[in-house]
């Protein structure tokens, strides 16, 4: 332990005081710590509440004052959210935008970034340029005329504007793949060429493989994007059937007297599965965004 | 390809294996070719000739000139209104996601025991769905249920009715923001695992203080980090949408003290399906977010220090 610690923060003298440097050190950590558990506190206790509230019998939602704890845990919570308001169908409905989103940015995303990292053509280097440049742009000024493009296209009140964009490839995933791309040795590729491999064949056997911390990126943006998406889904979607999770719960909240059990119980189960990824995906999603945050 | 002077050029020295590369990268990079061209391009250049006219989805758009830009700035007192709403909201909101994204990323820093429960738990609120974040802080800052008043109330303090007020609408919003700001925490996080150790250490054998060290070493290598995440936050905070139409309603709460110019263009657009005034107020938006970038990233050599100046200087 002294070792650590000596390891970690070097010892202080603290002039004026008679503690050792030892004591000190200790005293230092206890502050730490104790800032730590309070920031804590305020950051956990909306998650807490969500939890409780999720819970609670209706009498004892709206007890003044507020009960801390539950007083009776009621479970059957989360089965009425699925009686009163169709969130099973949000949930499957929101799963299938997120599938479809999914496949659709893997297939446009990987050809793309592979085009951009390994193949040389002239004007390459000015469509990159252009596509960066679109990241600048706020994504609002598209949205009226889209809305109108998809309402000729008679596409209003359907899932398709909501995926189909997908099959063209974020910009900003195509960047961060092809950064990832461009870090593979060209060598493999020349080696893959000698033994008679076409483009294709590099790009399915050896660039795609090695590209899998990139990818699993792409999936968990992807996830997280469509599963909290509430503007595209509110503007294109009529039917409360065809509602996604998000657009389902606001739409819950102004609907009748608001159920505040219920609807946490709803907000809970919406939160659990990004929440979830995240916790899967927690390694590759810190090493992906530092290498966002140098690239910047 | 105007932009490429020597493309016919080139394509007739090109020899038959380069050319075949060149089918072979515009056939991979084809599907955003397409998805440019088609969801972004076209619909840019649509938006600019829409704001020029008065449309309402059905029948055909008149062409009214400039009249759209017209209203908007001498006569629409809602614009005026979201335009304050939303500055007011980036003035404090932007140098709050910045002090308190580094506070929070130099906790996350410590080299202490369990330091990594602490990351997640500071990470996690930032993974919660924008709806479910605004809907519990929604139901914890109501003025007789709310959590929050009565945690205000056991320290003596009267609790406001928070979203109910016109004045308490913006500090209600930044606060339910700001407890998502573990997300960029994360971001000078690894801003702070960059910075060589031997510097602090260095300093420490030069007699400097905690202060010090932040002022004189964290501050300055950190600054390419802040200014990104200041970029990005600047360009998203304009467009501010869902915790405004959840928290102050669709219509912007009373007195509109949370019309938000992206809730404007979506009552203009999309309920009053008013297309032409709408692309106007979106293309007014779209040039004051480049201008303010620009001017940001100009401002950027004054503040941002780069590794490589270190060279130059030599």
């Amino acid at each position: 332990m002294a070792e650590t610690s000596a390891h970690t923060t070097s010892p202080r003298r603290w002039p004026g005081t008679r503690l050792t440097s030892r004591q000190a050190e200790w005293i230092e950590k206890g502050l730490w710590y104790a800032t730590l558990l309070a920031v804590a506190a305020v950051l956990i206790l909306p998650l807490y509440w969500m939890l409780a509230t999720a819970l609670k019998t209706p009498q004892s939602t709206f007890a003044i004052p507020p009960e801390w704890v539950p007083s009776t845990l009621e479970w059957q919570n989360f089965v009425r959210v699925f009686e009163e308001v169709p969130f099973g169908r949000f949930l499957l409905n929101t799963l299938l935008l997120v599938v479809l989103n999914i496949v659709g940015e893997l297939f446009a995303v990987t050809l793309v970034a592979y085009g951009f990292a390994r193949l040389r053509f002239p004007g390459r280097s000015f469509l990159f340029l252009l596509m960066l440049s679109t990241l600048m742009i706020p994504y609002h000024v598209t949205l009226v005329p889209r809305f109108i493009l998809f309402s000729e296209l008679g596409w209003i009140n359907t899932y398709l504007p909501l995926f189909v964009p997908a099959f063209t490839g974020s910009s900003f995933l195509i960047f961060l793949v092809r950064q990832y791309m461009m870090s593979i040795p060209f060598e493999l590729d020349e080696a893959a060429y000698i033994d008679g491999a076409s483009r294709f064949g590099v790009f399915w056997r050896i660039i795609l493989p090695l590209s899998r911390p990139a990818l699993v990126l792409v999936v968990v943006f992807t996830f997280v994007g469509v599963w909290n998406d509430f503007l595209q889904p509110l503007i294109y979607l009529n039917s409360p059937e065809m509602f996604t999770v998000s657009l389902g719960l606001s739409f819950f909240q102004g609907t009748r007297e608001t159920n505040w059990n219920l609807l946490m119980a709803g907000s809970l189960m919406a939160t659990l599965p990004p929440l979830l990824l995240f916790f899967f995906a927690q390694r590759q999603l810190i090493g992906g965004i530092s290498i966002e945050g140098l690239k910047g | 390809m105007a932009r490429q002077p020597g493309f016919i050029q080139t394509w007739r020295e090109m020899s038959p294996a380069r050319r075949r590369e060149m089918f072979a990268g515009y056939a991979f990079i084809s599907p955003w070719l397409i998805g440019f061209i088609v969801f972004f391009a076209g619909p840019i250049i649509a938006s600019f000739l829409l704001s020029f006219t008065r449309w309402n989805i059905v029948g055909d758009p008149v062409w009214v000139g400039l009249d759209n830009y017209n209203t908007i700035f001498t006569n629409d007192p809602r614009f005026i209104k979201s335009v304050q709403v939303t500055l007011t909201y980036s003035l404090f909101y932007l140098p709050l996601e910045v002090i308190c994204g580094i506070g929070l990323a130099l906790l996350m820093n410590r080299k202490l025991r369990g330091i990594g429960v602490f990351r997640t738990l500071f990470y996690m609120p930032s993974v919660v769905p924008q709806v479910a974040a605004a809907l519990v802080w929604v139901w914890m800052l109501n003025a007789r249920y709310g959590v929050v008043n009565t945690l205000l109330g056991s320290a003596g303090i009267d609790g406001p009715n928070w979203l109910g007020s016109p004045g308490y609408i913006l500090p209600s919003l930044i606060m339910i923001a700001l407890w998502g700001v573990g997300g960029s925490a994360v971001i000078y996080l690894a801003g702070l695992q960059n910075i060589p150790e031997v510097m602090y250490e260095a300093a420490q054998i030069d007699g400097a203080n905690a202060f010090q060290k932040l002022r004189r070493i964290t501050l300055p290598l950190l600054s390419p980090t802040i200014f990104f995440q200041f970029v990005l936050g600047l360009i998203g905070v304009f467009q501010t949408f869902t915790p405004a139409y959840i928290a102050a309603g669709a219509t912007g709460g009373p007195l509109q003290s949370g019309l938000f110019y992206m809730l404007y263009i979506y009552n203009r657009g999309f309920v009053s399906m008013r297309m032409g005034y709408a692309s106007a107020l979106a293309w007014i938006l779209t040039v004051f977010i480049l201008i303010v970038t620009v001017i940001v990233l100009r401002s950027s050599r004054y503040w941002v220090y780069y590794e490589t100046d270190r060279d130059r200087n030599k």
